[in-house]
């Protein structure tokens, strides 16, 4: 067993950190939060370029040829340079949908009754119809939100009470899928959506059972975001002083930057193991555990920034919005405390 | 990252799954938790058991009469023992876990063929003497005083807390032998004898109602200088090399253990009802997700021990930290699945929910834990 990361991960993972360091640092990103809703197609395409999108995807078909850990991996870079845009559904999109590997078509998804950046997309998958813009908390993630269908509610879990469900039961899944089975619509185009009421594709509705990789990506992100949160709560305890001292010598001060760093690294480590067993209930034990260190992670540190962490100036409201923001993408949380509640009744696992 | 075991450990687990299916039901009835003689005797018959099969000491170097087992071997062992419902270490928790891997890397070869061996074959008890009344959280500011005369320290003050005082035949007590000294420099590791005369035991009764651990009063007890673990006014190095064993790997079955009992909450709670209650569903939902987590989180320090040697790192306080707040929250989920039954001493999980408030505190309180994770791992400055 080495579960610890190997030098090619680490190196990858490296990798990753300095391109995003290089192309959207701490300036870039204030200059993107000025200017909401607006994708930079360039940093798209140069992402598409380093094989952000295609890591997954076989070298047959062009692509890097790696695996889920290694693109859970650069999720986590992304998460912490707070890195904006549908990453998940081009990364997902990837070998489907033409252009997506490569950076040159941004894709968004129709999920949890949401649309991220619909406008900026070339390609909606799932059924955007009848999206309206909502004023997004987050700067930096335009959001629609989708009409509630009727047939389709993403929080009732399947029979619940009668145990296991057979549909979700535990084990691995065939194989890391790319993407889920929601209809693509390579014709969607963000141009055709004044208004984001216009075309849309047939198919899946997004609110079927969330795709498993998909959750796994976002919980990497959030992993990424509460690592960085939990990074600067301790640069600043280290140097702001109070009292003659730096405040990090406040116990009270001390144990929220512990706090922080355990609920990071028990994140860790089940947002890594899942991304190994691609088992469901793991994905699902690792999205609620990264949500959590994300939500009370960007919490702490803005409460450790004292009245600096409520302006604007400082970046972490901008860690706490996007995950909040994530949070509500795929499945809510209550889908997987019930998917693991089951697993309790169940044989396996 | 690689989840999977290698050929030669999977044959270790089915090897000792083979024996643990073969010895298991061979076993008398565990004694009452009251009982602490018949624990005794019952925990050290288990101890023999494994040594018999060459299973003791699994981790401990070879040198040292242990099987150098690998940390992945170790926490198959763990696991495999717990899943099969064996007895836990018990009362030889301080024996195998923190007195012997510190006599094994600071003991003189004497003291290793002295004390080891009698530990592996489940012959003698060991406890910890380390608190005191007036320092707990402080350690290092214990006060019991140790003075050389001839061949022997001469021993006098007092002691608490002390797991198993009762049944133990040994103690690794921590005395003052240079009060003059700062306070981390005049502390002495000691092996005391618990039979030598001017010992006094006084048990304690817990909130659970047990005597698991004791005050012991010492008055001008002879401690042979032969029992000298390290130097003189050397000892607060040598007990920080015992706490990093107990933080180390002391919970991994334990984790096993919480696994299992939340699927029988889940049960339970189906029998009676309370499984239609979905936020008390989605809390059990949770508390797996927790479980999960910090059985990946074993794996992590595992396997990073593996790499680094074998030497636990500073992961085992923040894993404690979790742990020990989980098994609470674990607990009051119990109580909410038994409803009234809750306050039935009878019922199960009922006397773990009151055993559990100790984990906050015992091996270092939470407080402490949060203060060593904030200055030795994040780097932050040490305050008052
Ligand atoms: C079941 C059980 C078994 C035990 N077994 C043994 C044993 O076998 N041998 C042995 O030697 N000891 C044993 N102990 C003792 C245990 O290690 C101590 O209880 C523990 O270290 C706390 O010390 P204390 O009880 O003196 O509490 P105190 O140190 O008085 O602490 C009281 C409160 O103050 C807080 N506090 C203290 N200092 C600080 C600080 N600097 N910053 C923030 N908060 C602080 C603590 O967190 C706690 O909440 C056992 C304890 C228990 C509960």
């Amino acid at each position: 067993m080495h579960f610890q990361l190997t030098d090619d991960q680490r190196a990858l993972k490296a990798g990753v950190r300095a391109l995003l360091a290089g192309r959207f640092g701490r300036e870039a990103l204030r200059a993107a939060a000025d200017r909401p809703g607006v994708l930079d197609r360039a940093l798209w395409r140069e992402l598409g370029e380093a094989g952000f999108f295609a890591l997954r995807l076989p070298e047959a078909e062009g692509g890097v040829g790696l695996g889920l850990p290694e693109a859970v991996l650069a999720f986590e870079e992304a998460g912490r340079a707070l890195l904006p845009g549908p990453l998940v559904a081009t990364h997902l999109a990837a070998g489907e949908v033409a252009g997506a590997a490569t950076g040159e078509t941004v894709v968004t998804a129709a999920s949890g009754g949401l649309v991220e950046w619909l406008t900026e997309a070339d390609v909606v998958r799932g059924d955007a119809t009848g999206a309206v813009p909502l004023v997004s908390v987050d700067p930096l993630t335009p959001l629609h939100r989708l009409p509630r269908s009727p047939e389709a509610s993403p929080d009732v879990f399947p029979d619940a009470s009668a145990g296991v469900s057979p549909g979700i039961s535990a084990g691995v899944l065939p194989g890391v899928s790319p993407g889920g089975s929601a209809g693509v619509s390579p014709s969607t185009s963000a141009g055709a959506l004044p208004g984001g009421s216009a075309g849309v594709s047939p198919g899946a509705s997004a609110d079927d059972e969330p795709d498993p990789v998909a959750v796994l990506l976002t919980a990497a992100e959030q992993l990424g975001g509460a690592a960085r949160t939990c990074e600067l709560a301790v640069e600043y305890a280290r140097t702001r002083k109070q009292f003659g001292q730096p405040i990090g010598a406040f116990q009270a001060v001390k144990h929220l930057c512990a706090q922080s760093l355990v609920r990071v690294e028990t994140a860790r480590a089940a947002v890594y193991a899942a991304a190994v067993t691609v088992d469901p209930l793991d994905i699902a034990a690792a999205r609620l555990l990264a949500d959590d260190a994300a939500l009370r992670g960007a919490r702490d540190c803005l409460q450790v920034h004292g009245g600096m962490g409520f302006t604007w100036e400082a970046e972490t409201h901008l860690f706490l919005k996007r995950a909040w923001v994530r949070t509500q993408r795929m499945s809510s949380n209550t889908y997987s405390d019930e998917l693991l509640a089951a697993d309790l009744l169940s044989g396996v696992g | 990252m690689d989840l999977s075991y290698t050929p030669e450990e999977e044959e270790f687990r089915a090897r000792l799954r083979e024996w643990l299916d073969k010895v298991l039901p061979t076993l008398p009835p565990k004694p009452s938790p009251a009982d602490w003689p018949a624990r005794r005797a019952y925990d050290l018959g288990w101890q023999r058991m494994l040594y018999d099969a060459g299973y003791a000491g699994l981790h401990w170097p070879v040198d040292a009469g242990g099987r150098g087992a690998t940390p992945t071997q170790h926490l198959i062992f763990l696991e495999e023992t717990e899943n099969a419902g064996a007895p836990y270490v018990g009362a030889n928790f301080v024996g195998l876990l923190h007195a012997g891997p510190t006599i094994a890397a600071e003991g003189t070869p004497e003291q290793r063929a002295r004390w080891l061996p009698p530990v592996l074959r489940g012959e003698e008890v060991w406890c910890q003497g380390f608190s005191e009344p007036d320092a707990g959280s402080d350690l290092a500011s214990l006060r019991t005083r140790a003075w050389r005369d001839g061949d022997d320290y001469v021993v006098s003050g007092s002691k608490i807390w002390t797991s198993h005082a009762e049944v133990a035949d040994w103690c690794e007590l921590l005395v003052r032998t240079d009060p003059d000294a700062p306070k981390h420099k005049g502390i002495t590791w000691l092996a005391m004898p618990m039979d030598a005369p001017g010992i006094t035991v006084r048990p304690l009764r817990t909130l659970a109602g047990s005597n698991e651990f004791a005050e012991v009063f010492l008055d001008e007890v002879r401690v042979p200088v032969a029992g000298r673990v390290g130097a003189e006014n050397d000892g607060w190095r040598v007990t920080m090399v015992t706490l990093s064993f107990e933080r180390g790997t002391a919970f991994v079955g334990e984790v096993v253990a919480c696994r299992r009992v939340l699927r029988e909450l889940a049960r339970e709670a189906r029998r009676n009802g309370r499984w239609d209650d979905t936020p008390l569903r989605c809390r059990l939902g949770r508390l797996n997700a927790e479980f999960r987590a910090l059985w990946r989180l074993t794996q992590w320090n595992v396997s990073e021990a593996e790499q680094t040697g074998g030497v636990p790192g500073t992961g085992g306080s923040v894993f404690k930290l979790r742990y020990s707040h989980a098994r609470q929250e674990l607990y009051d989920a119990a109580a909410e699945v038994l409803g009234a039954d809750c306050l039935d001493l009878d019922r199960p999980w009922v006397l773990d929910r009151l055993s559990s408030l100790s984990y906050t505190i015992a091996a270092g309180t939470s407080q402490i834990q949060q203060n060593i994770v904030a200055e030795r791992i994040l780097g932050l400055p040490k305050g008052r």
